[in-house]
């Protein structure tokens, strides 16, 4: 604060409602950030101590490790387990569906006849309809035509891939038709007339040049499947063998009810990934967010 | 051409096959089953007509709970445009370190909503309850989520520190689309900042406020995650004489019933939720068509 009324003195236009904006500003921004510090602190507490005084700084920051350490060698949640799974379902869904819709896109922009048009209308007028009536059929549907190709859908990875296909290609081919529709079709016109193979066309002069638009659609789904709760409830099950984060915290916390040390060491867990993330391609996410929106 | 054209079947074949698999069918199947008998068991299903349908305009369950969220949705938009309205212009400001609060403001936005239920089940179980009964203030001795009539108000500023950084985002870039001329040639010509903001800036701003109506509107009807590890629809209460959850959204109330294995209600309350959607998706597709002709 000190050095703003500095600034201001040397240049000699001093703003008292600046200051007055500074400081609001500030106690706005620890507000915000009021539940963080409480769940740092709080796990880094014995449930003793939570209970004891709960706004208190922790005896020792060593409990942390050891909730940490509670929480990843725990015998009825398998937390490791699930955090990889859920890296592995994030990271595979994002390939699936940004190479996929691209292609989609691509075919739906260059590809002039009704059925293309009618395809994009389908995928756009879809996004209107919401989770809940497509969920316990679609779980019947998985079981059904998994049966019937002999290949488990539910309860596994592929099959919870090949969900987040379908659920999230609408957004993502809206996003990427609206940029493709910017690409001038000349460059694909002259790779075309130098005897270019369309598929060519694609993955070497198309796709590169996607790439801003595709961070934009690899954030957008990452944010929405890696904190994604329903669709992997009830395609993996709430105790089977490959689990998300999600489910996990839901497990930890209905088996140590109120224990909250451990309920907040492993929401501290479960959010630490995206933060750290969040912290190094922050500009990337704000951009991708906004543009996601206002399209 | 004819290579062409399979490249062009092959390129739309995996969305369009998984948007088939994953919306499409279980869509229809999802209708069908909201005019049956289907109890999720038995591979019994019979047509039963409109009769789920018109039980649910008897049930003070549903009922109850469409209407608390509708107001849960009319309270959320209300505070989220105006919460995300202040943090935009206060990041648009000449305040110092405007971009690290901007980056800070969205970071709720990131966790998901099963984490951050128990993060804020834990501040105002926990945390402020024990303010209160140290520092003795009366109002803060019992928890927000134990009464009917402070809970839903909890929920949406639980919602609301979600949300506000995400459409503040949307609102910081239309802010800036807005020609800085404009501003200060109002500033020059004495305008105080009230008037600035009412006459230049809210008007040059209703295409972002509409997209925020609309974004916090659908994602308040649908709302879930949070809803069940905040209160998981508790406390109880009274309505047409009969005992209800205090809480439980539009979405929690068709998950439970779901639970309960009266899955064709279930399915009947969200085609009910898909029709509301659908509703304000017209609404807004007209008023956008509407704003293009003005333009």
């Amino acid at each position: 604060m000190s050095d703003t009324i500095k600034l201001n003195k040397k240049n000699r236009i001093l703003k008292p409602e600046m200051l007055v904006l500074e400081i609001l500003t500030i106690l706005l921004f620890i507000l915000f950030m009021f539940p963080f510090f409480m769940v740092v602190l709080n796990s880094a507490k014995t449930s003793r101590e939570i209970i004891f005084n709960a706004i208190a700084l922790p005896e020792s920051w060593k409990q942390l490790g050891t909730n940490v350490s509670l929480i990843f060698n725990n015998p009825t949640v398998d937390y490791l387990g699930a955090f990889v799974d859920s890296i592995l379902i994030t990271v595979f869904s994002l390939l699936v569906i940004a190479v996929c819709s691209a292609m989609a896109a691509w075919v739906m922009v260059r590809n002039k006849t009704w059925w293309s048009t009618l395809l994009f209308m389908a995928f756009v007028s879809a996004m209107v309809i919401p989770f809940q009536v497509l969920m316990y059929p679609l779980v019947r549907w998985m079981r059904i035509s998994g049966n019937f190709i002999n290949i488990r859908l539910l309860g596994t990875i592929p099959g919870i891939v090949f969900a987040y296909l379908g659920f999230g290609s609408p957004l993502s081919i809206f996003i990427f038709h609206g940029f493709i529709k910017s690409i001038p079709l000349e460059i694909e016109e002259s790779a075309t007339i130098d005897g270019c193979p369309r598929s060519k066309i694609f993955f070497k002069i198309v796709f590169p040049l996607l790439q801003p638009i595709i961070v934009t659609v690899l954030i957008l789904n990452g944010i929405w499947i890696w904190n994604d709760y329903l669709l992997p409830l009830l395609v993996l099950g709430s105790n089977g063998k490959v689990q998300t984060i999600p489910i996990a915290v839901t497990a930890f916390a209905g088996a140590y009810l109120k224990q909250w040390d451990l309920i907040l060491t492993s929401t501290l867990i479960a959010m630490l990934p995206i933060i750290v993330l969040y912290i190094f391609a922050q500009r990337y996410i704000i951009k991708g967010m906004v543009e996601g929106s206002i399209k | 051409m004819k290579q062409s054209r399979a490249v062009n079947i092959l390129f739309v074949a995996p969305c369009v096959f998984a948007f088939f698999m994953i919306i499409v069918i279980p869509f229809f199947f999802g209708l069908y089953y909201s005019v049956t008998d289907w109890n999720g068991v038995s591979n019994n299903v019979n047509f039963v007509g409109l009769r789920n349908f018109s039980n649910l305009a008897n049930s003070p369950d549903f009922v109850y709970s469409f209407l608390i969220t509708i107001a849960y949705t009319l309270i959320n938009i209300v505070l989220i445009n105006i919460v995300s309205f202040v943090l935009s212009l206060v990041v648009t400001s000449k305040i110092k370190r405007r971009n690290f609060y901007r980056a800070g403001f969205f970071v709720p936005y990131l966790i998901g909503g099963i984490v951050l239920g128990y993060i804020w089940q834990f501040i105002l179980n926990n945390i402020l309850v024990s303010l209160g009964t140290t520092y003795s203030i009366k109002f803060l001795e019992t928890s927000f989520l134990s009464l009917p009539h402070t809970v839903i108000w909890t929920m949406a500023v639980v919602n609301t520190w979600q949300y506000a950084g995400y459409i503040m985002l949307i609102f910081v870039a239309s802010i800036q689309s807005i020609p800085s001329s404009l501003m200060e040639a109002a500033s020059v010509d004495g305008a105080p900042f009230i008037s600035r903001v009412l006459h230049i800036l809210l008007p040059m701003m209703a295409n972002a406020f509409t997209i925020s109506l609309f974004l916090t509107l659908t994602t308040s009807f649908k709302q879930f995650d949070m809803n069940l590890t905040l209160t998981n629809g508790g406390p109880a209460t009274r309505f047409m004489d009969t005992p209800v959850k205090a809480s439980q959204l539009l979405a929690m109330n068709i998950f439970n019933t779901a639970t309960a294995n009266r899955m064709a209600e279930a399915q009947a309350k969200a085609v009910v939720l898909f029709v509301a959607l659908l509703v304000v998706s017209l609404i807004q597709v007209s008023v956008n068509k509407k704003k293009e002709v003005e333009m």
